[in-house]
């Protein structure tokens, strides 16, 4: 998946590369642009220039479309249906797989989520609103996941979580690529990003300053300094 | 002190007209979940339910059953054109600006019926036979019954709708949080217009229930709109059971309200007791703070 994007209020001429089968993070202070960069490429907005290449062809248009290509978003703050349960949040993952009618499928793949994240197995009858913020990113990683994405975007999962849980959740994302999933990790806790990536972008005031593996960023004292020390901890 | 067959009496009108401001209730919130719109057009689909049922029965001959069936139908395709054709091509998303949007849609619709059925009011016979039952010094008409039976069948298929089709569960989740709703895939334009034809469908439903009590004619929705809306406050907006319960209750305050104090008083009781609830509880009586469903 390919992204190149020109002169808008947000972003400048941004190009950026995620390839399946890895972890790719984008990294940036708050207001850098990601979110709106991750809402391009979920079809939510259109770029004012510019286009994102899905397998090298134009990407469909349109939200449901993205998905349907297997371009598949976990926003920030979770997002979940809070007055729906559990359950019925990971069935809306695969809403559009659902209609298409593929019951027994689904099944299979929500038996997979539980054993990716065992904590939503108790919790499958109650309402999304009542988990913690770590079970909710789980279940928005998880509700993402039943859409069976090619690209994954997540952004800012570890946001508001405990070290502990945070750490949990990477663990998880490491493991995504095996199945052939490309992810796009979209983060502020950049060490902790980094550590489970295979490339990572640095975005600042809607351009890309800098693009290379993870170990070349996090051992640059230079880069260090200006995008990844004074963005350690909580989000102002 | 009235009697025990008295109270039973306006217990019964109670229900019946209560059980039609819960339609009515039910359609403003379906709408509203959707769209975060109050749709003022909400008692004119009950008006137009009524009167294709009439011209279905008296000019077609059609049987019943096809002639409600079809009513439905056309008002849920009105409810889909006011959305369609009213509200998404608005350039403003202003929920304000499309409320007034539904207001407008809501005169063309009573002007459009005007032309077609006329100002007279009409009759629409009863479902079935009109002898009274007797129950407990208590009388009542089958059409009561239909009423109140007909409702709750109503909300039982919508609560199956909403509890366990992909689609249903689909309307809530975007009635909780629209933006991760299109994120999934889900099509929340779509859905908009579904909630308008569902809203229209319940509306005329409400019409061909009520209206062989009361009476028929282009603008009879007009204060029963108004009513439902009352019930869909007094129960919490966009509350799928406070619809219900606020439809009740009110049809029963009025009723009774009408029958042991004076009728004149009869809206005036059902307001006062709505504006008491809405002091105490801003949200409504099943309402929570934000207003989920």
């Amino acid at each position: 998946m390919h992204f190149r994007y020109g002169l808008a209020h947000a972003l400048e001429d941004v190009s950026l590369t995620v390839a399946p089968g890895e972890v790719t993070s984008l990294l940036g202070m708050n207001g850098a642009g990601k979110t709106t960069l991750l809402n391009i490429l979920s079809g939510l907005l259109k770029p004012a220039s510019g286009q994102v290449l899905l397998d090298g062809a134009p990407a469909p248009k349109g939200a449901a479309a993205r998905v349907r290509a297997g371009v598949v978003q976990a926003p920030e703050g979770r997002q979940v249906f809070a007055p729906l349960t559990v359950r019925e949040n990971l069935e809306m993952g695969a809403y559009l797989r659902l209609r298409a009618g593929q019951r027994a499928a689904v099944a299979e793949d929500l038996e997979h989520m539980l054993a990716l994240f065992p904590a939503l197995r108790e919790r499958l009858g109650q309402e999304a609103g009542k988990l913690s913020g770590g079970e909710q990113q789980m279940l928005a990683m998880a509700r993402a996941l039943m859409a069976r994405p090619r690209y994954l975007l997540l952004d800012e999962p570890s946001l508001g979580l405990s070290p502990k849980m945070a750490a949990e959740i990477f663990k998880v994302v490491r493991g995504l690529p095996a199945s052939g999933c490309g992810v796009l990790l979209v983060e502020q806790n950049a060490l902790g990003a980094l550590a489970v990536s295979s490339r990572g972008y640095i975005l600042t005031n809607g351009r890309i300053r800098f693009s290379g593996a993870p170990a070349d960023i996090a051992c640059d004292p230079l880069l260090r300094e200006a995008f990844l020390g004074p963005d350690q901890g909580a989000k102002p | 002190m009235p009697s025990g067959s008295a109270l039973l009496q306006y217990a019964i009108s109670g229900l019946t007209t209560g059980a039609v401001y819960a339609l009515v209730a039910l359609g403003y919130n379906l709408v509203y979940n959707a769209t975060r719109v109050v749709n003022f057009a909400q008692g004119d689909f009950l008006s137009l339910g009524g009167l294709i049922m009439y011209s279905l029965l008296a000019a077609a001959g059609l049987p019943l059953v096809p002639a409600l069936l079809l009513a439905l139908a056309g008002a849920a395709l009105a409810g889909a054109a006011v959305e369609r054709l009213c509200l998404r091509p608005a350039k403003s998303r202003e929920i304000m600006v499309l409320i007034f949007i539904t207001v407008a849609a809501s005169i063309l619709l009573r002007g459009g019926m005007k032309h077609l059925w006329g100002k007279q009011a009409l009759a629409l016979p009863p479902w079935s036979h009109e002898v009274p039952l007797k129950v407990a010094g208590a009388a009542f008409t089958p059409q009561n019954l239909w009423v109140v039976g007909v409702t709750l069948l109503a909300i039982l298929a919508l609560s199956l709708f909403f509890g366990r089709t992909t689609v249903g569960k689909a309307m809530r989740a975007m009635a909780a949080n629209p933006r991760a709703a299109a994120l999934m895939g889900i099509d929340t334009r779509g859905l908009a217009t579904l909630s308008f034809a569902l809203a229209g469908g319940l509306g005329a439903l409400a019409g061909v229930l009520i209206t062989p009590i009361t009476s028929l004619s282009y603008d009879v929705g007009l204060l029963m709109g108004l009513k439902g809306f009352a019930a869909a406050v007094l129960g919490g907006y966009g509350c799928f059971v406070g619809a219900v319960a606020g439809g009740l209750g009110l049809g029963l305050m009025e009723s009774l309200g009408a029958g042991l104090l004076s009728s004149a008083y009869k809206d005036v009781i059902a307001f006062v007791v709505l504006l008491a609830v809405l002091f105490l509880r801003p949200q409504g009586l099943f309402g929570s703070k934000e207003g989920q469903r």
